[in-house]
């Protein structure tokens, strides 16, 4: 991390409000939401399903744009999809007919100067799948797909990365690498990076901050600073003790001291 | 962690095909060749029943009657004039119809206002059985080659335009939304990402649209020419020489196969990225 910390406030959310209309009513997906994202920081958000953490990362993303309320990044309104936003879902969406190399290409405008052509190359080497440029994404493991797919996301050196449940859909032993993967790509490229999980653990360990979302509407229940250093263990008392702290606000009782912690 | 190492695995392929006699069985023929047998068979026996005079030579002649009229027929020359007759209707009727069916799928799958207007109109055109064509288009544009290139362009036409149409409305959502994020114009949309998504159906549909242009263009032939294969047949039937019904026969199944594995080739080619 660099040493001079940028504490501009990189991403602004005021007053968020989303509601979906249907033929059968309306729902309120998300409800005064007001969140504030510092330069480089890596957020977790965490819910069970149907709280709109999706929602959330997808209007940040530029993906909805019906909504009420101020998104804003670098005091500039986010109405639309951008390349200072890259997006990683939990497929990996590659295009079955492209090469990981045209894949991780894909956003990258043909006249493009070679800086950015370079990009391309050096973001396959940061996921790891230097080598594999030519194999075809039947041809990957779920886990190097989803590092293409994160290759793509950042080639356009994007000042946000979302990353919308993006290990959900890999093993648990991948997923573990995985998470170890996108802390060594943050600490790399310093791009602020925001996750939406529905695994506390994962949201503990990789986050600056936990945001806490509740269900029906979806607001912002609590924001859990993580204040413990990298590399995170995850057997630490410190750490378990954070995640039973994460772990409270979503259940009522919690053994206070596990046996194991994975 | 070493990331390549258990993930090579994923590269490497399915296991080899190790089940009994992968190297050549059954009766000392090898896999490829093992379709072959049984047809074999079958023109032995047929050629024995027919030198027998089991089979009465008016109405099925033996494979080595057939084949001396082939030859025949070569011989003079004529057969390859009906031969380049009929792959020329057949090339000209699919090239048309196939082209037709390639922009009018290709804007029914962008506008869903086409879609509204016109498609139900395309959807009971298609349910037309092909022979009705034939008197229509001979009234209309009479009995040389305009109407035989425009019947065979209408069956080619409608197996491409609904695989094509269908294969862009069945486009993943999710890939499309990739495109957005990238903010991709509309026709970058439908360049990058909605047709090459959308090419595997429309190969299918080309192979469909070829086979059925087939159809038509021996419609078309028997219903009143003066030459190709499909005349070649109605001949052999007003003559009543079995063996020039047959040859024909014979050589539309050769023709029809061969230009199917031209387009199953040239689509292999861009479909080389699937696992199948």
């Amino acid at each position: 991390m660099s040493l001079v910390q940028k504490t501009v406030n990189n991403l602004q959310v005021s007053h968020l409000q989303k509601r979906f209309r249907g033929q059968q009513g309306e729902v309120l997906a998300l409800s005064d939401i007001n969140l504030s994202i510092r330069t480089g920081e890596f957020v977790s958000i965490v819910g069970s399903s149907g709280c709109g953490k999706s929602t959330l990362l997808r209007i940040i993303a530029g993906l909805e744009r019906d909504f009420e309320g101020e998104a804003l990044l670098d005091k500039e309104r986010i109405s639309g999809p951008g390349t200072d936003r890259g997006v990683v879902f939990q497929e990996h969406r590659l295009f079955p007919w492209l090469s990981v190399h045209d894949n991780v290409a894909f956003g990258v405008a043909p006249d493009a100067p070679a800086e950015i052509r370079r990009s391309v190359q050096e973001h396959i080497e940061l996921v790891g799948l230097a080598g594999f440029e030519k194999a075809y994404p039947h041809q990957l493991s779920g886990g190097m797909a989803q590092r293409a797919s994160i290759a793509r996301a950042l080639v356009n050196r994007p000042k946000v990365l979302l990353l919308d449940e993006p290990f959900g859909a890999l093993d648990a032993l991948t997923k573990i690498q995985m998470q170890q993967e996108i802390l060594r790509i943050w600490e790399a490229e310093q791009t602020t990076m925001i996750m939406v999980t529905h695994d506390i653990d994962e949201a503990v360990y990789l986050g600056d901050r936990v945001v806490v979302m509740s269900n029906r509407p979806g607001t912002i229940k609590r924001i859990i600073p993580v204040e413990l250093p990298r590399p995170r263990d995850r057997g630490s008392f410190d750490f378990t003790r954070k995640r039973n702290e994460v772990y409270q606000e979503f259940f009522d009782s919690v053994e206070s001291n596990p046996e194991y912690v994975i | 962690m070493d990331v390549a190492e258990e993930e090579i695995v994923a590269i490497v392929g399915p296991e080899p095909d190790r089940s009994r006699g992968a190297r050549g069985s059954f009766l000392l023929v090898p896999r490829c060749w093992q379709g072959a047998i049984v047809p074999l068979l079958l023109l032995i026996a047929w050629e024995i029943l027919s030198a027998g005079g089991i089979l009465p030579a008016n109405w099925l002649p033996a494979p080595s009657e057939i084949v001396r009229t082939l030859v025949d027929l070569a011989k003079g020359g004529e057969l390859f004039r009906h031969i380049g007759v009929t792959l020329a209707r057949i090339t000209a009727g699919f090239t048309i119809g196939a082209t037709a069916a390639t922009v009018l799928g290709g804007v029914a799958g962008s506008s869903a206002l086409f879609r509204r207007l016109f498609d139900p109109l395309l959807q009971s055109l298609r349910s037309i059985p092909s022979m009705a064509w034939v008197p229509l288009f001979l009234l209309w544009l009479g009995i040389h080659e305009t109407s035989k290139i425009a019947l065979i362009a209408v069956g080619v036409f409608f197996p491409v335009y609904l695989n094509l149409l269908s294969g862009i409305l069945q486009v993943d959502r999710k890939l499309l939304e990739v495109g957005q994020i990238f903010k991709l114009t509309r026709v970058q949309q439908l360049r990058r990402v909605i047709l090459p998504a959308a090419l595997p159906a429309y190969l299918v549909g080309l192979r469909s649209g070829l086979g059925l242009g087939w159809m038509f263009v021996v419609a078309a032939e028997i219903m009143g020419a003066s030459k190709g294969l499909g005349f070649l047949m109605i001949d052999g039937q007003m003559t009543g020489r079995a063996s020039i019904i047959m040859a024909s026969i014979i050589l539309f199944a050769l023709f029809g196969k061969l230009t199917d594995k031209a387009i199953d080739r040239a689509g292999r080619h861009f479909l080389r990225y699937q696992n199948f």
